[in-house]
């Protein structure tokens, strides 16, 4: 159970009291716990935000320089403290540049509450100034979604809200209050949500899949686990470090699931899918029982998926019932919580030891050492790599920071490279790959967590998709450190056009503006390296500083990422070069 | 499991709320499913609505579209059935000149055959009604089409399940 803070309980359950549904909306987001939302008004929300006006006390809104950034911020809130974030917008353009976003967080299954503002209820459909169907458009990226025409649905409604975005598997929930509803004057009284008939948010764990799945691990030779988000979702950190030490199983990450065990522990063998590592992308076409949690096969993990461990049984634990069989076909499905099923298969499970098949893992290691991570990480090259830049990021947060990284070639070095000793540390946009995520999360997630080290690893081409977040940093005071792997090209697609459109670098070039003038001009301290002899210093300068920090380090041009899983590839061909 | 396509009846109960056809609808859309038939209404129970979805898959993929509907929040269970699982209907109206009812001593006997009624005649049209299995309706369809049909409409399929579908214990599970 959750614990109320003084605030929360000054606003549940209390005597019913006649307010404004604008004033209703503040309430119920104080009842919920929210300290913090990220939003930008406009005129079907200006109730709302009068009434924000008179509760800044007691609730803080960050004004962003645009909605997308809104709800990106409130996924970086979500994502560091497991908490639901919340972002507001006014109808029309506001709304849809919240859509970003809200797919993001379907996708990657992050707990957010958006509210915007729509016209008069009168006014629906007559195509109103600032009108747009949002809750139409919202459908398919929602968990759930509501238009609200009476003040007095709002209680119910924005409950029901916080209940679904955060209970079972997470997801955003878009509510819409007509201005007409948000002046309306109703008796309050707000009650949490408990329960939706409708809506199974655990699905319920059959004892014997349980015991099914412990007899498969138990006989097994050659086990692999791999793990995603959904350990981190369900706090399940230490029950899946009890599992992989008691039967002695190595166990490799989605980038989602980065985090949740630390990089050093001896069982981790790291990151599976197209630029994972080469040991257990390999040997999950070799392992003889495949033992998934809380993730969902993807494609980018997959590879082609009728050559993906058609050798092994595998072993599905899953809070969602669509997920099952969905892309590979399961032997031994555990429904459920990952917490509670794991805690409830430990006892089943002989303590044991792989060490000839761990072996295998380390050999593998080598290889990709000596090929790829070698060169990435001690270049004898001239050029600045940026696993480099990672490793002096480790050395000087000492793997403590949470690592907040957009998409692109920055993104798979940094989940690569980084150490992640601290669980809820790998904040990156991972099934909807969105570029320009990681400024605005970055600011979310420090707000949330503002005793933790947190470092936005950026390229230069998504940086300057939300570069303006700069002037929310500014304003906010948000001590984030920023740091843009400048290689002046949208990385990841000229490596692409590199490899199989023959080098024709069809608009990857980038002409790039004075990065450091810029943030200099939002009053952020800022430093640009450009040889190796700099770096370590000004990656200490940076993290040394209290203030919001940018650091522009410029690295080789046409630098690659490899381990690779080439599309439509199989995961076992993945490429070392 | 079978990738064989057949026709499957999905019957999905749900609460009674603006917008979820737009969310189940969109799951077909989104992976080119084409929807032969749909029909929503009241079911047995009070403020429940009921979906009737006739579509040609595999069963494969229709237990992943299954998956895909009741995850939606508003969704209280979703079935699929084959037709031998099911009673199910479909019906039509025609709308034909009237003149042809007296002039054309045939369409009477047409009428009387197919065991479809009249719903209304009138000087210039009368409207026939007529229930049953797709092919039922087609060959009536036909039949009087060489006469000359002014207005054809056909609904979507609905069926009731052999089986019981256990909606109001699970409901009442919630309450308890």
């Amino acid at each position: 159970m959750e614990t109320l803070t003084a605030i929360q309980k000054q606003y549940l359950e209390q005597p019913k009291e006649r307010i404004s549904g604008s004033e209703a909306i503040v309430r119920c987001l104080l009842a919920e716990g929210v300290d913090i939302l990220y939003g930008y008004p406009g005129g079907a929300i200006m109730p709302v935000y009068d009434e924000l006006y008179k509760y800044e006390d007691k609730i803080n809104h960050v004004l962003t320089r645009h909605e997308q950034c809104a709800a990106h911020a409130a996924q970086g809130y979500a994502r560091i403290s497991g908490k639901v974030g919340v972002a507001m917008a006014t109808s029309g353009p506001g709304a849809t540049n919240l859509v970003t976003g809200i797919a993001d967080a379907q996708i990657d299954s992050t707990p957010i509450v958006c509210i915007t503002g729509q016209v008069p209820s009168h006014l629906l459909g007559s195509d109103a100034f600032q009108e747009t169907d949002i809750v139409g458009i919202s459908t398919p990226v929602t968990k759930w979604n509501h238009q609200v025409t009476k003040a007095s649905q709002i209680p119910e409604i924005i409950a029901r809200a916080f209940y679904i975005a955060k209970s079972g598997r997470p997801g955003p929930v878009l509510i819409d209050i007509t201005k007409d509803a948000q002046f309306e004057e109703f008796d309050f009284q707000y009650k949490k949500c408990t329960g939706v008939r409708s809506y199974v948010p655990v699905p319920k764990t059959d004892d014997s899949s349980v015991t099914a799945a412990a007899e498969l691990i138990n006989s097994a030779k050659k086990p692999l686990i791999i793990w995603g988000q959904g350990i981190i979702l369900s706090k399940a950190e230490l029950e899946l470090k009890a599992l992989v030490e008691k039967a002695g199983i190595p166990a490799a990450w989605t980038i989602m699931g980065a985090s949740a065990l630390p990089t050093s522990h001896p069982l981790n063998i790291g990151m599976v899918g197209m630029h994972g590592n080469y040991a257990p992308n390999v040997l999950t076409n070799d392992c003889d029982v495949l033992i998934a949690i809380g993730m969902r096969f993807d494609d980018r993990v997959t590879g082609k998926l009728d050559e993906y461990a058609t050798q092994a049984k595998i072993v599905h634990f899953e809070i969602d019932p669509a997920e099952v069989d969905k892309n590979i076909q399961t032997d031994v499905a555990v429904l459920g919580d990952a917490k509670q099923s794991l805690l409830q298969l430990l006892p089943q499970i002989n303590t044991n030891s792989h060490p000839e098949w761990l072996q295998r893992f380390k050999d593998l290691y080598e290889i990709e050492y000596d090929k790829v991570i070698k060169n990435d990480l001690h270049p004898t090259k001239e050029g600045l790599t940026m696993g480099e830049v990672l490793k002096e990021i480790n050395i000087q947060t000492k793997g403590e920071a949470a690592i907040v990284s957009d998409v692109g070639q920055h993104q798979m070095i940094a989940c690569r490279y980084a150490d992640f000793n601290v669980t809820k540390s790998n904040i990156t946009s991972g099934g909807l790959g969105t570029m320009g995520f990681a400024l605005p999360a970055a600011i979310g997630a420090k707000m949330a967590a503002p005793e933790r080290e947190v470092v936005a690893v950026i390229g230069d081409g998504g940086y300057q998709m939300t570069i303006q977040e700069l002037g929310t940093i500014f304003q906010n005071k948000v001590p984030v450190k920023i740091v843009v792997l400048n290689n002046e090209f949208l990385g990841m697609v000229r490596q692409w056009q590199q490899l199989f459109f023959e080098k024709r670098y069809a608009s990857t070039e980038m002409v790039n503006p004075n990065f450091v003038a810029i943030a200099q001009g939002y009053y952020i301290e800022a430093k640009k390296v450009t040889k190796r002899e700099d770096l370590a210093s000004a990656v200490k300068e940076m993290i040394d500083s209290d203030a919001p920090y940018f650091l522009e380090v410029c690295v080789e041009k046409e630098g690659n990422v490899f381990p690779m899983v080439p599309s439509g590839a199989s995961v076992s061909d993945i490429r070392l070069e | 499991m079978t990738t064989e396509k057949q026709l499957y009846t999905v019957s999905v109960y749900t609460e009674n709320n603006i917008g979820l056809l737009n969310r189940i609808s969109a799951i077909f859309q989104r992976r080119h499913i084409n929807i032969e038939s749909l029909n929503i209404s009241v079911s047995e129970i009070e403020g429940v609505s009921r979906f009737t979805i006739l579509i040609n898959m595999s069963e494969d993929q229709i237990k992943k579209i299954i998956g895909q509907i009741e995850k939606q929040v508003e969704v209280i269970k979703a079935y699929y059935h084959t037709d031998d699982d099911t009673i199910y209907q479909e019906s039509c109206l025609f709308k034909i000149k009237s003149d042809l009812l007296f002039e054309e001593r045939q369409i009477q006997n047409i009428i009387k055959e197919s065991n479809a009624h009249i719903v209304t005649v009138n000087k210039e049209f009368f409207v026939l009604e007529k229930s049953g299995r797709r092919a039922e309706l087609e060959t009536l369809h036909k039949a009087l089409s060489v006469f000359g049909i002014m207005q054809f409409v056909r609904s979507a399929r609905i069926a009731v399940t052999k089986d019981e579908l256990k909606i109001s214990e699970m409901l009442n599970a919630f309450k308890n």
